[in-house]
């Protein structure tokens, strides 16, 4: 009966293309639903970034007559900055492998170690950025210092964001424990501040290390 | 105190805005209420604002994108009025409203009529048809809806508190930066935008997941039904398109409140790189809202022609290659404003390329019908009416395609005719087709045929009528966004254009008497079989409206959509065993989606006036309403295997009852 | 919906999660993955202050090592691989990087022949005085 159904159903035999495919075993995960959730957040976020530089490229030598690049950078302080982020990657992926492995007080160590390196980062940045307005070199100066604040500044918003929620979340482990969906919420922020760190690789090479060259 | 916000904003001398305020807020005030008088205030907090439930979220978005469009209709109607009257004299409208009125046209149109229309489509049908209870993120889903209506709302309000901006639905600088347009209008528009923005970018988030990785057991990616496809082409462009939006607007934020210089004519800022971006967005916009409209006609069309769908896989390749390809003509917008022969070729290239797979779906669509048992119901006839219109749209599209061309046609009414031709030919008459196919699976009861064939005929001689005159007037040489003009020529033209905008009109009021008869005669009307237009994708599976959970089982798909469901039929009628019901868990409503709009709502009018320490108090609250949600413990409640098996067998009951008596 | 479905799913994986790996190999990971970045990260500043290589070709290669240390992080923090198991992860991310070499190399491009095609924005003040 089956057969003869679908041979009423489907006279030119559409479905058999469909037989050798490789069968799908319903709904995924909800950790695994989750974290591509944020994936896909986190490459729209990428592209967010991909206009700031292209903005940042285009505009790099409108100067309007003011500072260039290579007499605003202070490498060495760019050096401590990237330093910090990469270890704070790293610490973060300790967290991430405590979390897993249910450490409460190894996650809330690394997770410390984490925020620390992460405010470490955003005070280098912020003494950068107040000593540039204070040689009159601030954003309103022009096109290229725009760019420059609006780049690096998203960056350092997003990191602030990522101190927020670390926070949030060494909380709700005290609060909660290991609990699945807390667990959830720890991967997306490994994710995030991973993330931050790639965008920071683009940052310090394109800004910093070829403006200072300029 | 109040920032920049004093008694003066409000525009009591314009008669216009006052009394089109008026009505409004006498409307709201009215419903407002009704609701509360007759004890349905409990009622709407509990089953519709705090809902995180797909199902009517997508219906809320597609009542949100109804409304606006009247709002949005009412300005072309003004517009099309000024232009009649306007020849040699000042009309009614005085230039610095009529910009208003085409800008407030422009916007309503796009974000908050278009959008809406097909996210809410989108999130009614695409669980459905992917055989699954909800999407992947359903609080998340109702702070995207929120947060899309706090953006209407502020757009609203600035018809009586301040102004709208005046400077197109798309702010070029430098006319939007603070030195040429000092008033609060632009960031109205700014901060709407980037609030509404937000809440679709967390939409298309939702709808990605949703489609690849929620899809019920068996639905490979080659049996999803093209709705399914197109959508998650569309929300791939959300997701990679508004990012640049947000960018976008935020630098014109950031020159507008701070001082930069990004898009200024000083400090070496450049406009171009203004449009240059905010076109990188836009041309995806197109076809984020073209490609759910062209998968509603795919199911329209394969389910009134009684066939599958001609050509699927092409369909799907063709759905997929216009994704990456709107990504690459952007330029097209801007041909005429300096760019070299080689750039422009190339872009002009790239843009009738992008033709050629939209050209395979229209023959994919006749196919399907061609040798079909056509029934014409209104899903059909908007179909039908959709493949004329929206071919002419398109051809002339490829025209100004051509950059010798595009400098001749170039801020034309050509092109104003143009993109209505494709707009309202695609995306509208797409979403109205998906509204009548789909309103019996939302409400359990069909649409007044009768009224809504109405509709569709006033709708398509009204189109015709209105936008066939602005090819010409584009011909003749008349700009858009004109508050006057001094050519008798024109005027003939206008004149027929208006009386286009009229029986458009005609169009409209059949839409809401067709709505209103709908629900007096819903007895009659009542869908019993969950599948009224004998349809061939899993929706119709499940009753008609659907239970909280979609499915009390969930399917199991062995072949194409189709087949499915007659499978299903056969074994349902056949067999006395009673399906394997387990408990399953539904997430718990929530009132984090209209708590956080709150918030965004204060916050946004806060800075549009500079308020700066309500925008404090906004942000914090924001913030807040996460912690506290994220604190939550139970998100989710159960309903129990019995309950589901109780509600199931009535709801298969009630089916085969009904299949009975028809055969 | 639970954390863990019902049938098990060989074919996928979360972004960002490994396979089943003992603690000492993730932590060795990690340890790998910090290294191979600072090492690419010290060769970028070495040679952006350096003479000794030919100058117009430092920009380039500063390019070219950090996409290497983009890719560094990809795989051993992100755990992105090419298995059958991350295909949905590493597709979606080729999305997006094609989108973001789309929107940086059209917008570079098509500024660029403005610029050629179009008088500098001060100049044209200039003129208008």
């Amino acid at each position: 009966m089956a057969i003869a159904a679908i041979a009423q159903e489907d006279p030119h035999r559409l479905r058999r293309l469909d037989a050798s495919r490789a069968v799908h075993s319903g709904p995924a995960s909800k950790r695994i639903v989750t974290g591509y959730g944020f994936w896909i957040f986190l490459l729209s976020d990428m592209v967010m970034f991909a206009c700031f530089f292209a903005t940042y490229a285009v505009l790099s030598g409108q100067t309007a007559d003011g500072p260039k690049g290579a007499e605003l950078f202070d490498l060495r302080s760019v050096a401590a900055e990237t330093g910090c982020l990469l270890l704070s990657s790293f610490t973060c992926g300790l967290a991430s492998i405590a979390a897993d492995e249910r450490e409460p007080i190894l996650f809330q160590l690394a997770m410390a170690l984490t925020c620390a390196l992460g405010l470490a980062f955003l005070s280098l940045e912020l003494r950068e950025f107040i000593g540039l307005v204070d040689r009159g070199a601030g954003p309103t100066r022009s096109a290229f210092l725009t760019a420059f604040f609006t780049l690096v500044g998203c960056h350092g918003l997003h990191v602030s964001a990522g101190v927020l929620w670390l926070l949030t979340m060494m909380a709700q482990v005290i609060a909660k424990g290991f609990r699945a969906d807390i667990l959830r919420r720890v991967m997306c922020f490994a994710l995030f501040w991973h993330a931050l760190d790639i965008i920071w690789v683009a940052v310090f090479s394109v800004i910093y290390l070829i403006g200072a060259g300029k | 105190m109040f920032g920049k916000l004093s008694w003066s904003a409000i525009p009591i001398d314009q008669p216009i805005p006052m009394a089109a305020s008026g009505v409004v807020a006498l409307v709201i005030l009215g419903v407002l209420t009704w609701v509360v008088v007759s004890g349905r205030l409990p009622y709407l907090w509990h089953e519709w604002i705090t809902s995180v439930d797909h199902k009517r979220i997508g219906v809320m978005y597609t009542l949100l994108a109804m409304v606006m469009l009247l709002r949005g209709f009412a300005d072309a109607l003004m517009m099309r009025g000024q232009q009649a009257v306007a020849l040699q004299s000042q009309g009614y409208l005085p230039p610095e409203h009529y910009n208003q009125i085409f800008s407030a046209h422009g916007t309503i149109m796009i974000f908050f009529v278009a959008m809406p229309f097909v996210i809410g489509l989108m999130n009614l049908v695409v669980p459905l048809q992917l055989g699954v209870r909800d999407v992947a993120f359903p609080t998340l889903n109702s702070v995207g809806f929120w947060l899309t209506a706090t953006g209407a709302l502020l757009v609203n309000i600035s018809l009586v508190i301040g102004e709208f901006a005046r400077t197109g639905w798309l702010p070029y600088p430098p006319l939007s930066e603070m030195t040429y347009s000092p008033g609060v209008g632009v960031d109205y528009y700014l901060w709407s935008l980037q609030i509404s923005g937000v809440g679709t970018l967390v939409a298309g988030i939702n709808l990605v997941t949703t489609v690849l990785k929620l899809r019920t057991k068996g639905m490979t990616y080659l049996r999803m039904p093209m709705f399914c496809w197109t959508a998650l082409a569309s929300n791939l462009l959300i997701v990679a398109a508004f990012p640049i939006l947000t960018a976008t607007l935020a630098m014109l934020i950031l020159d507008r409140y701070l001082g930069f210089h990004f898009f200024t004519n000083e400090a070496g800022g450049n406009v171009m790189m203004f449009m240059n971006l905010i076109w990188a967005w836009g041309h995806p916009e197109v076809y984020i809202l073209v490609l759910p409209a062209f998968g509603i006609f795919s199911e329209v069309v394969s389910t009134f022609s009684g066939k599958p769908l001609f050509g699927y896989r092409s369909m799907v390749v063709a759905t997929m290659a216009i994704c990456v390809i709107s990504f690459m003509v952007w330029l097209h917008h801007f041909f005429t404003m300096g760019a070299g022969p080689n750039v422009n070729a190339i872009f002009g290239i790239a843009s009738m390329i992008i033709a050629v797979p939209t050209g395979v779906k229209i023959y994919n669509w006749l196919f399907t019908m061609y040798g079909g048992r056509i029934r014409f119901a209104t899903p059909m006839l908007w179909s039908i009416g959709f493949m004329v219109t929206f071919l002419i749209g398109g051809l002339t599209g490829v025209l100004v395609a051509v950059p010798p061309a595009d400098f001749l046609l170039h801020n034309s009414l050509f092109l104003v005719a143009h993109f209505h031709n494709v707009v309202i030919g695609g995306v509208l008459f797409g979403a109205f087709a998906g509204y009548t196919y789909w309103f019996p699976k939302a409400f359990g009861f069909r649409l007044h045929e009768g009224l809504g064939k109405a509709a569709f005929w006033f709708w398509l001689i009204g189109f015709y009528v209105a936008f066939m005159p602005l090819y010409v007037l584009g011909l003749l040489g008349m700009t858009r966004r004109m508050q006057h003009y001094d050519v008798p020529e024109w005027r003939p033209w206008l004149l027929v254009a208006s009386v286009g905008a009229l029986i458009i009109l005609m169009g409209i009021a059949c839409q809401i008497a067709q709505l209103v008869v709908s629900i007096r005669h819903r007895v009659t009307l009542r869908d019993h079989t969950g599948d009224p237009w004998d349809g061939r994708s899993l929706e119709w599976a499940t009753a008609s409206p659907p239970p909280v959970f979609n499915f009390a089982v969930m399917p199991d798909v062995s072949g194409e959509d189709a087949y499915w469901l007659m499978e299903q039929r056969a074994k349902r009628q056949a067999s006395d065993t009673m399906p394997d019901y387990r408990d399953i868990e539904m997430p718990r409503n929530s009132p984090t989606g209209f708590i956080c709009a709150f918030f965004a709502t204060v916050m946004g009018f806060a800075l549009i006036w500079h308020i700066w320490w309500l925008v404090v108090v906004g942000a914090i609250g924001a913030f807040a309403t996460f912690v506290v949600f994220a604190w939550r413990d139970h998100d989710e409640y159960v309903i129990a295997a019995a309950d589901l098996a109780r509600i199931d067998q009535a709801i298969l009951a009630e089916r085969l009852a009904s299949t009975r008596g028809v055969g | 919906m639970s954390d863990h479905s019902l049938e098990p799913h060989a074919t996928d994986v979360a972004p960002g999660d490994q396979g089943d790996g003992r603690v000492r190999t993730r932590i060795l990971g990690y340890v790998v993955g910090l290294g191979l970045a600072v090492v690419l990260t010290a060769t970028s500043f070495f040679i952006a202050g350096t003479d000794l290589v030919w100058q117009p070709s430092i920009a380039l290669a500063i390019i070219v090592l950090a996409i290497a240390q983009m890719g560094v992080h990809l795989v051993f923090f992100l755990h992105i691989t090419t298995g059958p198991d991350n295909t949905n992860n590493l597709m979606a991310l080729a999305f997006g990087v094609l989108i973001v070499v789309l929107v940086i190399g059209g917008s570079l491009w098509i500024m660029a022949n403005l610029n050629e095609n179009m008088m500098p924005m001060d100049q044209i003040i200039q003129m208008q005085r």
